[in-house]
């Protein structure tokens, strides 16, 4: 290469990389969240959730030397989580919605309590793969320097789309979302099912969390996630319970966060603030034009108190 | 979901009238004894859980009692530095409890309290010709407004669009810092605030100052009118009655002809005036202008603060004091026990999920519910 | 259970400290255990700005008969107010350090006049003649290591690209990308320093973000000025950009990438301080200095800083120590060509014109608003 610099092409280019790179989180935790608010509960503590998964990967990355087993911890950590949610919302006349912002708080909490003295250790992190080697245009490969973890939320989407159409386990979880009735004439135990769809989707979470400490921005600290894990519970709503939809969601938030820095970086320097929230405006403006108040929104599960 | 509209009809029917007719004590005040049993049982147990948490951590629990209500309570400044930080609380808790009354559920309290002191510190900058009181007065109305229509807008969202409020308030909680910092880093700058970007200030004349005799400002007065109001509003007029009806069934509301529409817009309006009047209340109290330091968390600790109070606004006040408390003394526990200030969060996360929990015992005791 | 005691113990001190009522300079002379209170905005184990704070408040607990108490993530709200009178009346603190700017104006200022006889020492205030006088600022010039850091950078760089990761364009934040850009264009007087603003202290995506942004645009050393420049430091490094730390010595995250860094130096100051009071002699209510009184410092030199550097470097810091230079020498334009200063115009650290600086100096890409 003979320049470096290829102007405002870096614009389109960062955004695509931005895409790749911030939106895992938001595509695991929306993948998990949808998996739950199939099964007909919300749960809003998947941002304390996503915390304490990056933290606990982190720590079990540092303390044992291998990122993965940080990975398999995060999991762990939010389906622990999860049950706790899924438990406490089993008993009768508990508020799903309340229990997950108490959840958020106590995740957050007890991540940031247990994480003081991760902070300045280096943990080993999550090797990336080149997916650039054929470009000369460093931009390009890094851009394309991506890590298995994407990868594997990508595969995740459509076969969980699949799943939710054609397997039993799809149709259970739809069924105890429609009509929690319907499931238990079946013979089946809802609370059973939703323990089972929260732990999934804290599994997911946590792992989403991993991939913010393990990969990127790739460090514990208190400041990891903002706000990512309650966006990515928005995200669902607007991906309309679909998870191939939550993955187009999530590469767009994740290229929509890029775009402030990218567009400074070539000039664009007014107004910075508001470029930053454009992520939350998108989300605004595309709830706004999807929604619609003569119908419940296609896709929703019945039993979801949030769609009501 | 497990709670559906019948159960939050439930909730607020035992919130509202105790079973009546019967005889005997017991059977009278069930409801009501019921009502501060459980949340005083759950505050036990989760104190109990922190402490052994707080053990596995190797302090002693008793000494974190001591600390907490020492810090919080031990004394008449503790009680001043508890009650300072309740009342902000108290005002953003009605911005969740208000339309928690129409089973709706708003989270974005902070963005109307951001708004609210954009909105009132841009009056005053405006009326800097006018007497104090008058600027005052002026700062509220615009606190109001500002607040009010923010989380209107949320109504109106789910009222005409569909679009869940929940979602759309927390959303709107991220655009109104993003609206609050452009200006405050932009037009609204005042050239001579160099690091700590901030509006011009209101000045001194026209801040609201402290209640005689303590270093409490106004502002928990303008709370606990404003909860009282709120109870009045909801549980004392026919308003609050549509409103209740509205929020155990919709549809039944809309078959004895309540318009429902108007009652979400108007009980989200009154809701955001809260939040934006804590915010005003920010500035005229203790900042003297708008900057970043606004959003200091008081919007998402009121929410906190909302469903603990079971959104009852009246409850919300002792709520507001307790929390109050426990963020007043999270500084002893931090120099005292050497615990980091993320024991607050913990502490309030295992409060919630306990009181949380509690509400499947309602009605379940086996002494109150009488002989007959 | 002995809480009894303690709570005695402290009620003692409590009125002790109010009975007393002397100065600091009598109570630390005779009374056993003088308590010092400080106060962070974020938490203490940041790696950067509120570590290198507690470093300093580190350095004070190994003195003797000294007590410190810390609070770490108080917002800047009346809850400082509340913290800092929490201190003086339940901990006996008689000085307090609160070391964030927006605990300043209004919230140090009233305690401080409800409190005369409490010393407090704010860091990065601009104290004036009008502010309480038991109350004081005092801040390092930092902008010196930071132009140290930047002559650095300028041999270091291929591209001739600097990057600058930045949180809000304040006149402290602004003063040290212009400082780090003259002194790389004393290196390399074709040098730019590309600049991105993230919004605010502390935004770990957005830092990232920002790096691989400049990075992207050719940028091969960075540096920042945001609250934990951990994000940046291990973010470039991992795509071969070398990196100049901020306020602690971040090298050990990266050691083959990391040239050098501006870093402050508490542990030093505060024991000064300490000794001032004990000796009778009162803190200058202003109170400011860089690398010479050993308020600022530049990280050890990384292994890829080359020996001219090193030289160019280490002469410069000498001639900045002994007083002979000044980093703000006129004539000095902004990016938009506008003389900022003029020639012939020095203006010394002590320049109260730089506390104000809201411009951005020839060579720096970007715009403050």
């Amino acid at each position: 290469m003979a320049d470096s610099s290829i102007g405002l092409w870096t614009v389109p280019l960062a955004v695509l990389g931005g895409a790749i790179r911030v939106s895992t989180p938001f595509l695991f935790v929306s993948l998990g969240e949808c998996i739950t608010e199939r099964s007909g509960r919300i749960n809003l503590g998947l941002e304390g959730t996503l915390v304490m998964g990056a933290m606990s990967a982190y720590g079990i990355s540092y303390l044992t030397g291998s990122p993965w087993l940080g990975v398999l911890a995060a999991g762990i950590t939010g389906a622990l989580l999860g049950a706790l949610h899924a438990g406490i919302c089993s008993l009768p006349r508990v508020n799903d919605v309340a229990v997950g912002i108490a959840l958020m708080l106590f995740g957050i909490g007890l991540a940031f309590f247990l994480g003081k003295p991760l902070i300045e250790p280096t943990a080993p992190r999550l090797p990336a793969i080149d997916f650039g080697w054929w470009s000369d245009i460093p931009q390009v490969r890094a851009a394309l320097r991506i890590n298995v973890l994407f990868l594997i939320g990508v595969a995740i989407a459509p076969i969980l789309y699949w799943a939710f159409k054609t397997t039993r386990w799809g149709l259970l979880i739809r069924t105890a979302g429609e009509s929690s009735d319907a499931a238990r004439a079946m013979g089946h135990s809802v609370l059973l099912i939703r323990l089972r769809a929260t732990m999934v989707g804290g599994f997911l979470a946590g792992i989403g969390g991993s991939f913010l400490s393990l990969f990127y921005p790739g460090s514990w600290n208190e400041g990891l996630s903002s706000g990512q894990g309650i966006t990515a519970v928005a995200l669902v709503i607007f991906a309309r319970w679909d998870p191939l939809l939550c993955l187009w969601a999530s590469l767009a938030f994740g290229g929509a966060a890029a775009l402030g820095p990218a567009l400074q970086s070539v000039g664009v320097t007014s107004g910075y603030h508001l470029f930053n929230a454009a992520p939350y405006i998108l989300t605004l403006a595309i709830m706004i034009i999807t929604c619609s108040p003569k119908r419940t929104l296609t896709g929703a599960p019945a039993e979801l108190s949030i769609t009501r | 979901m497990t709670t559906d509209t019948a159960d939050s009809a439930e909730a607020v029917e035992a919130v509202g009238v105790a079973p009546a007719a019967d005889p005997g004590f017991l059977q009278r005040y069930g409801a009501a004894i019921e009502y501060i049993l459980i949340p005083g049982a759950a505050l036990i147990g989760a104190l109990a859980t922190f402490g052994a948490f707080v053990a596995l951590y190797g302090k002693n629990p008793l000494d974190l009692y001591f600390y907490m209500y020492q810090g919080a309570f031990g004394t008449w400044f503790s009680w001043q530095n508890t009650l300072t930080r309740a009342a902000p609380l108290i005002l953003t808790a009605l911005c969740t409890a208000l339309p928690a009354q129409l089973g709706m559920v708003i989270i974005g309290g902070e963005g109307a309290l951001l708004i609210g002191a954009l909105t009132a510190t841009s009056t005053a900058l405006a009326m800097q010709w006018a007497p104090p009181l008058v600027v005052q007065i002026a700062m509220v109305v615009a606190g109001v407004i500002g607040g009010g229509l923010w989380i209107t807008l949320s109504g109106a969202l789910r009222q005409y669009r569909g679009v869940n409020e929940t979602i759309s308030s927390l959303l709107l909680v991220y655009i109104a810092l993003a609206i609050l910092n452009h200006l405050v880093e932009g037009v609204m700058r005042d050239p001579a605030s160099l690091n700590k970007p901030s509006t011009r200030e209101i000045g001194a004349t026209n801040m609201i100052g402290t209640i005689p005799g303590t270093d409490v400002h106004w502002g928990l007065v303008f709370g606990l009118v404003c909860a009282i109001a709120a109870y009045i509003l909801i549980y004392h007029t026919t308003f609050g009655f549509a409103a209740r009806v509205a929020g155990g069934n919709i549809r039944a509301a809309k078959i004895v002809g309540l318009g429902v529409g108007k009652l979400i817009m108007t009980i989200c309006f009154l809701a955001g005036a809260c939040a934006g009047l804590a915010g005003m209340i920010e500035v005229a109290a203790v900042q003297g202008r708008t900057n970043a330091n606004l959003a200091a968390g008081y919007g998402f600790t009121g929410i906190l603060v909302a469903f603990l109070a079971r959104q009852n606004p009246l409850a919300v006040i002792p709520v507001a004091i307790l929390l109050g408390g426990i963020s007043a003394s999270g500084g002893l526990l931090q120099r005292r026990l050497g615990l980091p200030d993320a024991s607050v969060l913990v502490l309030q996360g295992i409060i919630f999920v306990f009181v949380l929990a509690s509400d499947a015992l309602y009605g379940r005791i086996g002494f109150l519910k009488g002989k007959s | 259970m002995d809480f009894s005691r303690i709570s005695r113990r402290h009620l003692l001190q409590g009125g002790a400290a109010l009975a007393l009522g002397g100065t600091i300079g009598a109570r630390a002379a005779h009374a056993a255990e003088t308590t010092i209170g400080f106060i962070y905005v974020g938490s203490r184990d940041d790696y950067g700005y509120n570590q290198a704070h507690a470093q300093g408040a580190a350095a004070l607990k190994k003195l003797p008969g000294i007590k410190v108490v810390e609070e770490e993530k108080v917002p800047e709200t009346d809850a400082v107010e509340k913290t800092m009178e929490s201190m003086i009346n339940l901990d006996g603190s008689t000085l307090l350090f609160p070391t964030s700017f927006g605990y300043f104006n209004p919230h140090m200022i009233k305690i401080a006049n409800k409190y005369p006889k409490i010393r407090f020492e704010h860091c990065g205030g601009l104290w004036t003649e009008k502010d309480p006088k038991n109350a004081g600022s005092y801040f390092g010039y930092i902008d010196e290591a930071q132009f140290i850091s930047g002559i650095v950078a300028g041999y270091s760089t291929k591209s001739g690209k600097l990057g600058f990761v930045a949180a809000k364009p304040i006149p402290q934040v602004l003063r040290n990308i212009n400082a780090f850009t003259l002194g790389a264009k004393l290196a390399n007087p074709k040098a730019t320093t590309q600049v991105i603003f993230t919004g605010d202290w502390s935004m770990p995506v957005k830092e990232a973000e920002a790096t691989n942004s400049l990075i992207d645009q050719g940028v091969d050393v960075l540096t920042c000025h945001v609250d934990g420049p951990k994000t940046m430091v291990e973010n470039a490094a991992r795509r071969g950009a070398f990196v100049c730390g901020y306020h602690v010595n971040q090298s050990p995250l990266a050691p083959k990438a990391y040239l050098t860094g501006a870093e402050w130096n508490w542990e030093a100051l505060y024991p000064k301080f300490l000794k001032m009071i004990t000796s009778g002699e009162s803190i200058p209510n202003f109170y400011r200095g860089g690398l010479k009184e050993e308020i600022v410092k530049c990280s050890p030199y990384g292994e890829a800083v080359s020996a001219e550097a090193r030289k160019h470097a280490d002469e410069m810091k000498a001639k900045l120590i002994a007083g002979e230079y000044t980093i703000f020498k006129g004539p000095i334009l902004d990016n938009k060509g506008k003389t900022v200063i003029a020639s012939g115009v020095d203006r010394g650290q002590k320049d109260p014109e730089l506390e104000k600086m809201d411009y951005l100096i020839e060579g720096v890409i970007g715009a403050t608003s």
